[in-house]
């Protein structure tokens, strides 16, 4: 029960992009097709959740018991990076057709915030493994959620007339504020 | 002169948040009041400056294509040094901007610069575009800090300016960030086309 009020929560009340601020640069980047939005999620999704499975257990069983959680934010940028291109290398390898839909946006991940974000909040809300995963994944839902609406409302933007100064970018972070805004809606439902 | 231009072109033509629109997370993020947009963009620049210099002066010692992820190692380890820093000197300010610390790392001015510039340039000049960058990162957190704190709380850097009941808390919680960006982008946008 504990783990669908997880994701609930991850995914609605606290998404990652509109309230936390976390991912937002692919979050403004590659939203203006409904496609790529959904290329984006798929990839943000996998490496996610690898990622934060192996970041967990890294600090677990490495850097903890040798007390060098100093360390954290070196090591874990550094696995962060190799995973993504390990996924890069054996994807294309072992399923090209996957590589040929998710590849062009795993380059654009290993500096993607909400990698390193989760894989740290997840360390400093004291999740044990299962809990991470959860936890991972349906951040990674709440990403795709916000990404994909947000693509879809940015493809009805560019047939609208804009006043010429809002064109562009103030439009869409203006229309981004008001997904926020909505999103709000949600705030209470679960309670952790 | 030439020094100086460096530093005038991070401020700004080519200034990080309202031109090149890049690091929007802790822009949008830590700019609840001006206090903290200033943390951060102080923040961020310390690691830029400190980046910018070892980068350059590594720059015909690093093989080209082990680059990126030396990089890396050289921002994430100045980056655990403020961490250190500011968990001693400022917990105050370490604990409001929590997350966003580390998240430098991650922030693509500081990689974006070591790339662009700190790989092409001597140590002096990077330092010098580490600084105008950061200069223009902190005046821009700062604006959208003061902008969404007047706003939404009534005050002016902890000073009250109107009492908290006439201010719209909207603008300090998410969907304000947004707003309030998209409004100072489009006023920006206008004035860089008049000059």
């Amino acid at each position: 029960m504990i783990y669908i009020f997880m994701f609930i929560a991850a995914v609605f009340v606290n998404n990652i992009v509109l309230s936390q601020f976390l991912g937002i640069c692919p979050f403004l980047g590659v939203s203006k097709k409904i496609n790529t939005a959904t290329g984006m999620s798929g990839a943000v999704a996998f490496v996610l959740t690898l990622a934060t499975i192996i970041t967990w257990i890294v600090y677990t069983y490495l850097l903890q018991p040798y007390h060098l959680e100093y360390l954290q934010t070196v090591s874990f940028i550094l696995v962060i990076a190799s995973l993504v291109q390990l996924v890069e290398i054996v994807l294309k390898k072992i399923s090209p057709a996957l590589y040929q839909s998710l590849g062009v946006f795993l380059p654009l991940i290993s500096t993607n915030c909400c990698i390193l974000g989760v894989a740290i909040l997840v360390i400093q809300k004291h999740y044990n493994l299962l809990e991470s995963v959860v936890f991972a994944f349906s951040t990674a839902i709440g990403f795709g959620l916000a990404l994909i609406l947000f693509a879809g409302i940015r493809e009805q933007l560019s047939l609208l007339k804009v006043p010429k100064g809002m064109q562009g970018m103030p439009v869409a972070l203006l229309s981004a504020g008001l997904l926020a805004l909505a999103f709000m809606g949600f705030s209470g439902i679960v309670k952790l | 002169m030439k020094k100086l231009g460096i530093i005038l072109n991070g401020l700004v033509n080519e200034n990080p948040t309202f031109v090149l629109m890049l690091g929007m997370c802790p822009t949008l993020a830590t700019t609840t009041s001006a206090i903290n947009g200033l943390g951060m963009g102080a923040a961020t620049m310390f690691v830029l400056i400190c980046s910018n210099l070892v980068i350059s002066l590594l720059k015909n010692l690093i093989p080209d294509n082990v680059r990126i992820p030396s990089f890396i190692v050289v921002i994430a380890t100045f980056v655990t040094l403020l961490e250190m820093i500011m968990k001693a000197y400022v917990p105050a300010l370490y604990e409001s901007l929590g997350l966003f610390i580390p998240l430098i790392v991650v922030n693509c001015i500081v990689l974006g610069r070591a790339e662009s510039f700190a790989s092409k340039n001597g140590p002096f000049d990077s330092m010098l575009d580490g600084l105008g960058i950061g200069l223009g990162f902190t005046f821009a957190l700062t604006l959208l800090g003061m902008v969404r704190e007047l706003l939404g709380a009534g005050t002016f850097f902890g000073m009250t300016v109107f009492p908290d009941r006439y201010g719209a808390l909207i603008f300090v919680l998410a969907p304000g960030a947004f707003i309030t960006l998209a409004y100072l982008l489009a006023i920006i946008n206008k004035i860089r086309k008049v000059s």
